[in-house]
């Protein structure tokens, strides 16, 4: 069976347009016929991903597979990288300026929301290079 | 707890409706949420929810669409910038708005779907 693939580009610092890629996915979801709170699921952990990439880093790429059993979300961007990983990943703990702050980002809870709503999440990241994030999210979920 | 569309609870709880396509105002609305940290309310807002907030910028509309939050209501008085109106509109969800304080707005909407007002 052959499986659908989505590539989207995003573009860094552009808050009016953040979370259009993630909306396009999700769009396509839901007309896969995908259960509501699988395509929720999905949508949130990718809107998280994007709105990531362009605070933090100067915009990058999503890749969205959708598999017979699963969906694979793949965000890649070459950004500054995450330095402590464990920190990033805790509940509150943000390095958003304040401008991102006022616009109601800047929570810390970008990747604590990825963790709690995908079903298996990797995250790699270089300091200088960049940071890829891998998330699945399992169709019966 | 009851379920309203989004038109009748603007209707009952005396709602500024800045904008909303018809099919956004007919869509259910079966709890609430408050709170204007975005990604705080897409970690822990119910589906369905009716969305307490101040926050009043382009990003609110994909947030309600990502967590499937069928209307932002902006208390305190707070008014929508254009670019907030443009997004919900295409992207299917109502945007209301109301002067009284989250506390207050809060208050009426659990009455209105506990009690059916």
């Amino acid at each position: 069976m052959s499986e659908l693939v989505l590539h989207y580009e995003v573009e860094g610092a552009n808050f009016s347009a953040a979370g259009e890629a993630s909306s396009a996915v999700k769009r396509v979801l839901s007309r896969l016929g995908l259960s509501d709170k699988v395509v929720r699921r999905a949508s949130i952990c990718l809107y998280e991903g994007e709105i990531n990439m362009v605070i933090h880093a100067s915009g990058g790429v999503i890749d969205v597979t959708v598999f017979p059993d699963r969906l694979e979300m793949v965000l890649k961007d070459t950004g500054p990288g995450i330095r402590n990983l464990e920190e990033a990943m805790r509940e509150g703990f943000s390095t958003a300026s304040d401008s991102v702050r006022d616009l109601g980002f800047g929570a810390g809870m970008g990747l604590p929301n990825m963790k709690k709503y995908a079903d298996d999440i990797t995250v790699e990241s270089e300091v200088g290079v960049g940071t890829t994030v891998r998330m699945v999210v399992r169709l019966d979920g | 707890m009851g379920a309203f569309v989004v038109s009748a609870l603007a209707g009952a709880l005396g709602l500024t409706v800045y904008g909303g396509s018809e099919e956004a105002l007919g869509r259910a609305v079966t709890g609430g949420y408050a709170g204007d940290l975005l990604s705080w309310v897409m970690g822990r807002a119910p589906g369905g929810a009716a969305w307490v907030t101040i926050m009043s910028n382009v990003n609110v509309a994909a947030v309600a669409v990502m967590a499937d939050l069928p209307c932002v209501v902006l208390a305190e008085g707070v008014a929508p910038d254009e670019a907030l109106q443009a997004r919900a509109l295409r992207e299917n969800v109502a945007l209301l708005g109301s002067p009284l304080g989250t506390y207050e707005l809060c208050h009426r909407l659990h009455g209105l779907l506990t009690e059916g007002g």
